[in-house]
């Protein structure tokens, strides 16, 4: 062997630069991956640079390597920037490795060149693992759809057209048939299915799918996504409450490997082939994620073409397919009772009964409840607030025309004053709780203060009317909001007329929408709400805006305009009732109880007072009593 | 804050039993003009505290010689309900604040706004 010294004399520059960098391989090999390189030859090698990790394929390694002798084995480790060769000889390693260090080979995913740096090792290591098996109540069907149906399916999508929800997600190409599947909530709107149902070029895929009874029912709701090569999908479960049991996955144009993960944190990669048909059921659909890591290259077993199953671990069959654009329908059957899997942790269904049946919340509670999460957000919302707020609600204006001419009217929660100038011909005065709200009354030039509304400083029975329009819906007790009710009922002179508007918890009445369901602006993507930190009452549902509310205690999310933020940066200081979303501004959550048909009515049947009109408008409970 | 408005407030401090009429202490006052509406004015002279406007205009020197005692037969006096509406509508108080008679809590008035609120710690 020569000696180093002799060696080095007569190196180039290159050669010198050469031997550097495969130090510097060997060192990082030996630090971060334990893989201890030898000095003598052997029969086998490491391959720094040479692995699947940084997008060097097992075919096009092996045709490097091959040209310097027979190669017994190539293992390829998953996601590893390196590989293990072995030779049938030394002699054939030897000739390896003087000719291949330093090599440049092309990458299949750059346009940058690799450069090859080889070390002898002692000997490797190889575990023979099996195939994982696939996870319970998932079936993978191949060639369920014909080449034909393929091209038909896919060149029939009608991306644009205004029938269906058409979304572009960061990731994907997504389109919505049947029901619009929302990104907020990850659930659908089942009061609002998409007109024109499921195209008909998925009816024989269905068709086949029921009549060879793979399913037990016709899914009514389908979502089409188009994965470019290195786009994916993060790992999820489909919700529990928004889908029956089985969901179908048809792909079509390429294959991919989905990965499921168990929650003890066991991964199985699954080869979806091109043309194939998904099942996800049972365990695998409630229990386990699916996803598809984002990425140009999916590691898989080398074979062709690509089968079913799981993607084993071992090394030496390992290999890259480049992906290529796949289409992937998923169809769902939109479930209208609750879930009751057998997985309650990962269930919502389950966990919203739990939390419909919540805890009485205790007087004190109540008052810090209503002093987090009514009071501090509307002195912190008040002026984006203020500006959604310009339309008076018609009914409300109808009352306050009806009364006689120069009526002494109190507005009890007054807001931003919208109501306080409608009739010029009563006196008005408002009050609120929000000092912020009341200034924009101010503004406007009305007459109002400051307080509260169980304890409103108005003389007993000197007004003429008083309105209460959405207020007593954010007290946290029925007791809290039976006291704003005589409140407002004491302030009332024999003969005087209250209206009152609460929040409906039935927010289609008479199968008419209410214009709060109706007025959902689908281009915003408001993205995940966090939950609320630090609170006792934190067991409360997160309301989603513009959807049928689910529970009667809640907490309703104000998204606030970012524009409006730096208004407020002066309150930033209470950070702490509000959770800072990744888009469009921080999120405020309001407490509210919405009432069932027939409470309002109910709160308000004393003896001294009559209820003269009870309604539902717009998602509201209303009614007008009269003091006698 | 209208005196009209005024003289539909009372204390609400707890255990107060009266409240009324709130003491006013002005560092501002603001007269503005209000249209005269005649018929308006008579409307709102039954729902008053009469004693307490005249007060409390009197405390602001805006009492415009109202009468201590309130004469039946001014639905048609013009010259007395402009007094009347004068003091109602048109003075003002801007800045200072309300006084309850009893426990002499006080409730600042700013920017026209008087704040009710008995456990002032919130912001």
């Amino acid at each position: 062997m020569l000696s180093s010294e002799r060696m080095r004399s007569k190196l180039s520059k290159d050669d010198k630069k050469l031997l550097k960098k495969q130090a510097k391989a060997k060192l990082i090999l030996l630090k971060h991956e334990g893989i201890e390189t030898v000095s003598y030859p052997s029969k086998s090698i490491v391959i720094a640079n040479g692995g699947l990790g940084n997008g060097v394929s097992r075919e096009q390694l092996l045709s490097v390597l091959q040209g310097c002798g027979t190669v017994e084995t190539l293992l390829m480790p998953r996601n590893k920037p390196y590989a293990f060769v072995t030779y049938m000889t030394a002699e054939e390693a030897i000739k390896a490795y003087s000719t291949l260090s330093g090599r440049e080979i092309s990458a299949d995913d750059s346009e940058l060149g690799i450069i090859l740096y080889l070390s002898f090792v002692e000997k490797v290591e190889m575990k023979e693992t099996l195939s994982p098996a696939l996870p319970p109540g998932l079936m993978v069907f191949e060639d369920f759809v014909s080449p034909e149906q393929e091209i038909t399916m896919i060149e029939n999508i009608a991306w644009d057209s205004e029938l269906s929800s058409q979304k572009s997600l960061k990731h994907r190409r997504v389109k919505h048939y049947g029901y619009e599947f929302r990104y907020d909530n990850n659930n659908v709107d089942k009061d609002a299915p998409l007109p024109g149902g499921l195209p008909d070029f998925c009816n024989e895929v269905l068709e086949k799918c029921l009549q060879q009874e793979l399913i037990k029912h016709r899914p009514d709701q389908l979502t089409i996504n188009q994965y470019e090569p290195g786009q994916g999908i993060p790992p999820h479960v489909d919700t529990h409450s928004a889908f029956e049991d089985e969901i179908l996955s048809v792909s079509l144009g390429a294959e991919i490997v989905m990965d499921f993960r168990h929650p003890d944190g066991s991964v199985v990669p699954v080869m979806v082939p091109r043309r194939s048909l998904l099942i996800m059921g049972g365990e695998s659909r409630y229990l386990w994620t699916h996803g598809i890591t984002p990425r140009k290259f999916d590691v898989v077993q080398a074979s062709e073409p690509q089968a079913v199953g799981t993607v084993s671990d071992n090394i030496d069959k390992l290999t890259l397919s480049k992906r290529n654009t796949r289409t992937s329908f998923t169809f769902r059957k939109i479930r209208h009772t609750p879930c009751d899997c057998a997985f309650p942790t990962l269930c919502d269904s389950q966990q919203m009964q739990q939390k419909n049946h919540p805890p009485q919340i205790g007087e004190v509670g109540a008052s810090i409840l209503e002093k987090e999460y009514v009071h501090k957000v509307y002195e912190d919302i008040a002026g984006h607030f203020s500006s959604t707020r310009h339309t008076p609600w018609p009914k409300v204006v109808d009352f306050l025309l009806s009364l006689p001419k120069g009526s002494m009217v109190a507005d009890v929660g007054c807001g931003n004053g919208k109501y306080l100038g409608i009739n010029k011909d009563l006196y008005m005065i408002g009050c609120d709780r929000s000092k912020n709200l009341v200034d924009i009354c101010r503004e406007k030039k009305f007459e109002a203060f400051v307080c509260d509304a169980l304890s409103v400083p108005f003389r007993t029975g000197t007004f003429d009317a008083c309105i209460s329009i959405a207020v007593i819906h954010h007290f946290a007790t029925e007791e809290r909001r039976h006291a704003a009710l005589q409140e407002l009922l004491r302030l009332l002179r024999q003969g005087g007329k209250a209206l009152i508007y609460v929040w409906a918890m039935e927010q289609e009445y008479k199968s008419s929408k209410s214009k709060y369901l109706k007025e959902r602006q689908c281009s915003k993507d408001l993205g995940k709400v966090e939950g609320i930190n630090g609170n006792a009452n934190a067991s409360l549902p997160v309301h989603t805006n513009r959807t049928s509310f689910h529970s009667q205690d809640l907490f309703v999310p104000w998204h606030l305009k970012p524009k409006n933020l730096s208004k407020f940066e002066k309150t930033l200081a209470h950070m702490d009732q509000k959770s800072i979303n990744q888009g469009p501004g921080p999120v405020y959550h309001r407490f509210y109880h919405v009432f069932c048909e027939g409470e309002l009515e109910a709160m308000c049947s004393q003896p001294n007072i009559s209820v003269l009109h009870s309604y539902h408008d717009q998602g509201n409970w209303c009614v007008i009593l009269q003091k006698s | 804050m209208k005196l009209l408005t005024h003289n539909m407030l009372r204390s609400h401090v707890t255990g107060v039993t009266k409240g009324f009429p709130l003491l006013i202490r002005a560092d501002e006052v603001k007269l503005s003009n209000v249209d005269f509406n005649q018929d308006f004015v008579a409307r709102m002279i039954p729902k008053l505290e009469w004693g307490a406007l005249v007060e409390a205009a009197d405390s602001l020197g805006h009492a415009s010689d109202l009468p201590r005692e309130l004469e039946t037969g001014y639905e048609n006096n013009e010259e007395f309900l402009r007094k009347v509406h004068h003091a109602l509508l048109e003075v003002e108080v801007i800045e200072g604040a309300l006084k309850c008679p009893e426990s002499g809590t006080e409730f600042r008035i700013t920017r026209g706004i008087p704040n009710m609120l008995i456990n002032e710690e919130e912001p």
